[in-house]
């Protein structure tokens, strides 16, 4: 009981610094996600286009998936120094693994026939892509954004490292201090940040999922 | 209309279409028919490029069809595949509207055209047009994979076994509203089937194929009465044949047997 009012307490004397780190770290995840999808969507199609290249691609991701989140921050702190720009860079290169690995297998498992079907009335690749094969991918996507928004969130309590801030800032000041109530009062928004996003982007999925499971129960 | 000259087509080692010459005529419904593998498939594929074949020309009214472009080539010719292949994600009005939207027609200049088409085959447009696929039956769907094809009013169109994965009810059906249909659209139409009876029932000419060459090109009258070699008599059935003849009394001996005789 005197922990929980304790932790009340830090969260009633340091909510603006809370609110601020709350919005740091929001910031890193949302750009690395957003990076990830600019840079994942099409290296998935890419992948779809040659067998080779997709081996290449899906063997790094995998690779850097395997570095611990402090080294890769480190790594690449070398190059980019201290700040937002280091973290966002590790976050989205976390974040490429679920994207680039749903989308690829979206893309690839659309029905044969449908891609036939629209190549044979005439639709260019482009159009195939963007009209027939993205829309019928995008449950699958869309649950891949949800998976690494999850790994970001998570994994920017880490950016404090770098120099970033976050909620990590908060955890990181409880630990220098030995402050439990500090550590919590940065670990729990950053947890409640993460079932908030995953709640919200499952409704979307859902939703995304509702025709397609109709199409699909026909079938 | 359609030509092929000398065409063949080689998949390494393996030849699938032996130096096929072919006349499909303009308004005519073109049957190709054939056991699996003979090559039927792979020959209505190259008249929409989805297959480029290895040597000879095809033309389409006189016009070397791989001088064009394939894009634009296959917007003008209908497609309908066996497995019906409508996009869940469109609805019957979109799915229909497809083509004429890739050509970039009007919105005005198609919209009405849908609804005729949908009216053709019996599906209300107030009722179909804003449904998904998934909420029609199958032959519904099939249906809708025909007009699909024909949305753009394309001279030709090819059917890939379109009546084949349905159940034997609305596949009857279908053919018969087919048959209908083909009266009053007047299009040079492609049809591909490993069902002896549906190409005798709809078919102008009927063309046998066996091994990447063409046995038997003939009106299906001509090719049930007189079959040109021992593979057709086989393919056609000695069951379809004897039914031939018992319609020609001309060639068959038996007297029919009066309505109210006992059998």
């Amino acid at each position: 009981m005197d922990a929980l009012i304790g932790i009340l307490g830090v969260f009633v004397t340091y909510w603006r610094q809370l609110l601020a780190f709350t919005g740091e770290h929001l910031f890193m995840s949302a750009s690395a996600i957003l990076i990830a999808i600019v840079v994942g969507v099409p290296l998935a199609v890419w992948m779809t286009r040659n067998q080779r290249i997709a081996f290449v691609i899906q063997t790094t991701i995998n690779a850097i998936q395997t570095i611990p989140t402090i080294s890769l921050l480190l790594i690449i702190m070398i190059f980019l120094g201290l700040g937002y720009g280091t973290a966002i860079v590790a976050l989205a290169l976390y974040s490429l693994l679920p994207i680039v690995q749903n989308t690829y297998a979206g893309l690839e498992n659309v029905d044969k026939n449908l891609t036939e079907a629209g190549t044979g009335m005439g639709m260019t690749k482009l159009q195939l892509l963007t009209k027939v094969k993205i829309p019928l991918a995008l449950p699958i996507i869309l649950t891949g954004i949800r998976v690494a928004s999850v790994v970001s969130i998570g994994a920017a309590t880490m950016a404090t490292f770098v120099g970033a801030g976050g909620l990590g800032e908060m955890i990181m000041r409880g630990i220098v201090t030995t402050d439990d109530q500090k550590v919590l009062a940065g670990a729990i928004p950053a947890a409640l940040l993460v079932i908030l996003v995953d709640l919200i982007l499952g409704k979307i999925e859902k939703r995304a999922n509702f025709r397609m499971q109709a199409a699909r129960a026909q079938k | 209309m359609i030509s092929f000259q000398q065409v063949e087509k080689r998949i390494g080692d393996a030849s699938i279409i032996k130096g096929l010459n072919l006349e499909i005529h303009a308004g005519e419904l073109f049957v190709l028919i054939g056991p699996s593998g003979c090559g039927k498939t792979t020959t209505m594929k190259m008249i929409n490029r989805l297959i480029e074949p290895t040597a000879g020309r095809i033309e389409i009214n006189g016009e070397d069809i791989f001088k064009t472009d394939p894009v634009e080539l296959r917007r003008s010719i209908g497609y309908v595949i066996q497995q019906i292949a409508l996009f869940p994600h469109m609805t019957i009005g979109e799915n229909v509207a497809l083509v004429p939207k890739l050509k970039k027609m009007e919105r005005s200049q198609y919209e009405k055209k849908v609804d005729e088409l949908l009216d053709m085959v019996g599906l209300d447009p107030k009722v179909f047009k804003n449904r998904y696929p998934a909420e029609l039956s199958g032959g519904q769907q099939q249906r809708v994979g025909v007009i699909r094809a024909m949305a753009a009013d394309p001279p030709i169109i090819l059917m890939d076994e379109p009546f084949s994965a349905l159940d034997p009810i609305s596949r009857e059906q279908l053919q018969d509203e087919f048959v209908r249909l083909q009266k009053t659209i007047n299009k040079t139409i492609v049809f591909v089937t490993h069902d002896m009876d549906e190409a005798i029932k709809i078919a102008d000419r009927i063309c046998l194929m066996n091994d990447g060459t063409v046995v038997q090109l003939d009106t299906p009258d001509v090719l049930l009465q007189n079959p040109a070699n021992e593979f057709v008599v086989n393919f056609i059935g000695a069951k379809r044949l004897r039914k031939v003849k018992e319609l020609h009394p001309a060639t068959s001996k038996k007297a029919a047997l009066p309505k109210w005789s006992i059998s």
